[in-house]
């Protein structure tokens, strides 16, 4: 493994020079392995690194890195957001993430009601929702959104007090149980995960150290900088050359081994993981934070009755049919093997999630044009 | 599954400079305008300006509306940028020397007489720069939410003995690039959102019939191909560039000159620098051999001073651009619309 950047060389996470070492590092180690390998991130940051930066052309031919569920907008469920739709539309005024607006539901997206007369706001983060509640007389329900890293400050917000009329639709997701659920998948050909910095930050690089146990697969933390993640596969792939199972932190600047303590505590006073479904993926055990019985009274699933049902009159886009958003986030199929990519589905006409969020494998593969890997092309 | 792509009605996509604007006006005007004058450039190259040959010299003509909100902002208003548009869409295609420009402005209703009188001065500022003047004009007033404040239209002719079009790149030419990306659409987009940045954005919008006078005086011959960055960015300039020309074009990304300033406000919004208008920079396609010569050239006059070889143009891939980043290559993709600070 090649020694974390330390003192001054931190500052230089954009060096090109080194991202040429690690990237021969990693043809070496591809070569030795001898066979192609498949390694997977689940974080929309990290894949937003790779495209922005152009790395898969730097990869290796038999080096595939694949996204998985890292994107939360798109992993949100078709019935979660239904219940937004639903609330919306019954006259509850809704604050969410700008994100969250275009992401359709069975029939409708948040951003469909907002147009037919709901009252929709659009927040930077949950204090804002809260400030917004305050200066408010009517109901306001914050529809949250996103991993650990987001209900974090969910849960901060609500331990710090929040006004009578705020409740919370809790749409937030735990990662580390979803990497079970990859890493069963049939079809699935991951031999290595590279977990998200910043979530680890939270949950510490020590919550993995079961999952390799269980699945005898390796994981490897890595921060966002190009070389970061540059770095992080090298160490993946030195993992999956020894066939040694374990957790390596390649984010030893940011990522301990316990973590934040007083987040994960703050965290699991408000929320208690329980199982659900993923858009895309499958029913993940204990992978949506829903609100525990403290704070029952703060939850917009006991405080009003969401008339869901109310919503399957209407007949879902046809187009949406030929999406294959889930098997993208399974990692099972890429952007470019959907008819519908960068055709009709484009990000001003979403059809799938994935092309909705700024984290969606889709979107971020159109805004880099599309195509990952120019290794073809004649200089 | 069957679906109608083009739209029944106009969106604000079809005017951000875009692959979708080139389609409208294929589709709407380019029937029954498209052909050609006798001898000459027209409608159909949709390059900058139309050119007619008058005995062994070339007439250029061009024209430009321009609306912007805010009117005035850091470094310009809508009159500095209604004169240097319209002097750079002459000056890419190679003639630097302006006869004169129109100048039609629609007003509304309550516009006060004193922004009308400081965007005037500003016009006259930017004329006595590009060494032209408003020779002719018009004025309409417009009832109160009509329109949104004043638009100007400036049209000019200018002569030239040889025709720049954007179509002329051919495998092993040089890009460069005249200066700073992202200055004016950066400027704008923070005046506009109230963005509280550190720092000072400023837009750069500035006539560069000099600046191109001077390349071609360094180039001559070899410099064939010109193009403005203006509404889509570089990345749309070059996108048309290499469309035209039949060719791939691939951009060294550390070397695109960018200003701390607007790197900074670029990363904060979510936004490519490559991506955002620019109102006094040009991309000049030179041969390369005379690549260094044009630059220095281009370095020595006071628009130039940041210029730089960033590209190079390939026979693979053509109408694509693929930018290195250093670290890797990936297509540069065109932004559909205008680009919009992250939400979240």
């Amino acid at each position: 493994m090649p020694p974390p950047p330390s003192g001054t060389s931190q500052l230089k996470f954009r060096e090109p020079a080194k991202a040429r070492e690690l990237a021969s590092a990693l043809a070496t180690l591809t070569a030795a392995i001898g066979r192609r390998v498949s390694v997977m991130h689940v974080c929309g940051s990290h894949e937003q690194a790779i495209a922005r930066f152009g790395l898969r052309s730097a990869f290796p031919r038999d080096l595939d890195v694949i996204m998985g569920p890292g994107c939360p907008v798109c992993i949100t469920d078709v019935p979660e957001v239904d219940e937004g739709v639903a609330l919306a539309r019954q006259g509850v005024a809704i604050a969410t993430y700008g994100d969250m607006l275009k992401v359709p539901g069975t029939a409708k997206s948040l951003a469909d009601a907002q147009a037919e007369g709901a009252t929709v706001h659009v927040v930077y983060s949950v204090a804002q929702a809260v400030e917004l509640a305050r200066e408010m007389s009517g109901e306001l329900v914050f529809f949250a959104t996103g991993f650990e890293t987001t209900a974090v400050a969910t849960a901060a917000a609500v331990l710090a007090g929040v006004p009578k009329n705020f409740s919370v639709l809790s749409a937030h997701k735990y990662i580390p149980p979803v990497m079970e659920i990859v890493a069963e998948m049939p079809e699935t050909k991951v031999e290595g995960f590279l977990a998200a910095g910043h979530a680890a930050t939270i949950t510490g690089w020590g919550i993995f150290e079961p999952f390799v146990e269980r699945h005898r697969i390796p994981v490897v933390v890595a921060g966002f900088e190009p070389l970061d993640i540059l770095a992080g596969l090298v160490s993946l792939l030195e993992l999956i050359r020894d066939r040694t199972p374990k957790v390596l932190n390649a984010y030893p600047r940011c990522v301990t081994r316990e973590g934040n303590l007083k987040a994960q505590e703050q965290l699991f006073r408000v929320f208690r993981p329980l199982g659900g479904r993923w858009r895309g993926i499958a029913h993940v055990p204990n992978g949506n934070l829903r609100l525990t019985d403290e704070w029952a009274h703060l939850d917009a699933r006991q405080r009003f009755r969401i008339d869901v049902a109310s919503l399957w009159d209407y007949a879902p886009a046809s187009l949406s049919q030929s999406c294959i958003c889930g098997d993208i986030m399974a990692g099972i199929a890429s952007p470019g093997d959907c008819t519908l990519f960068g055709k009709e589905c484009l990000p001003e006409t979403p059809v799938g999630a994935c092309m909705v969020s700024s984290e969606g494998t889709c979107k971020i593969w159109h805004l880099y044009g599309g195509h990952p890997d120019l290794g073809e092309a004649r200089l | 599954m069957t679906r109608v792509l083009a739209d029944e009605r106009i969106t604000l996509k079809y005017g951000a400079g875009g692959r979708a604007m080139r389609a409208l006006i294929k589709d709407v005007f380019l029937r029954g305008f498209g052909e050609a004058p006798v001898d000459g450039i027209g409608l159909a190259a949709m390059d900058d300006g139309a050119a007619f040959r008058i005995d062994n010299r070339w007439l250029v003509l061009t024209t430009d509306s321009h609306v912007i909100k805010p009117l005035f902002f850091p470094g310009g208003d809508i009159g500095r940028l209604a004169v240097a548009g319209t002097v750079n869409d002459l000056a890419m295609m190679g003639a630097t020397e302006v006869l004169g420009l129109t100048c039609a402005v629609v007003i509304e209703e309550g516009f006060p007489r004193a922004e009308l009188e400081r965007i005037q001065a500003s016009m006259q500022e930017a004329c006595r720069e590009a060494g032209t003047s408003v020779v002719t004009g018009d004025t309409k007033v417009m009832g109160k939410g009509e329109l949104d404040g004043l638009i100007l239209n400036t049209a000019g002719v200018a002569l030239t003995d040889r025709v720049v079009t954007d179509a002329g790149l051919r495998p092993g030419d040089r890009i460069l690039v005249t200066g700073t990306v992202g200055d004016h659409g950066m400027a704008v987009m923070s005046a506009r959102h109230h963005f509280d940045l550190e720092g000072d954005l400023r837009s750069d919008v500035a006539p560069l019939n000099g600046l191109v006078r001077t390349a071609l005086a360094a180039g001559g011959e070899a410099v064939v191909a010109l193009k403005d960055p203006t509404r889509g960015g570089v990345a749309s300039a070059l996108h048309e560039m290499a469309e035209k020309s039949g060719v791939g074009i691939v951009i060294e990304e550390p070397s695109v000159p960018v200003t701390e300033v607007v790197r900074a406000a670029a990363e904060i919004l979510g936004i490519d620098p490559l991506h955002v208008a620019n109102e006094g920079k040009a991309l000049i396609g030179v041969r390369p051999q005379a690549a260094e010569r044009v630059l220095d050239a281009v370095k020595a006059h006071p628009l130039g001073r940041a210029a730089a070889v960033v590209g190079t143009v390939i026979a693979d891939r053509p109408g694509f651009v693929i930018l290195d980043t250093g670290f890797g290559r990936r297509l540069l993709a065109e932004l559909e619309g205008e680009p919009l600070p992250r939400i979240c």
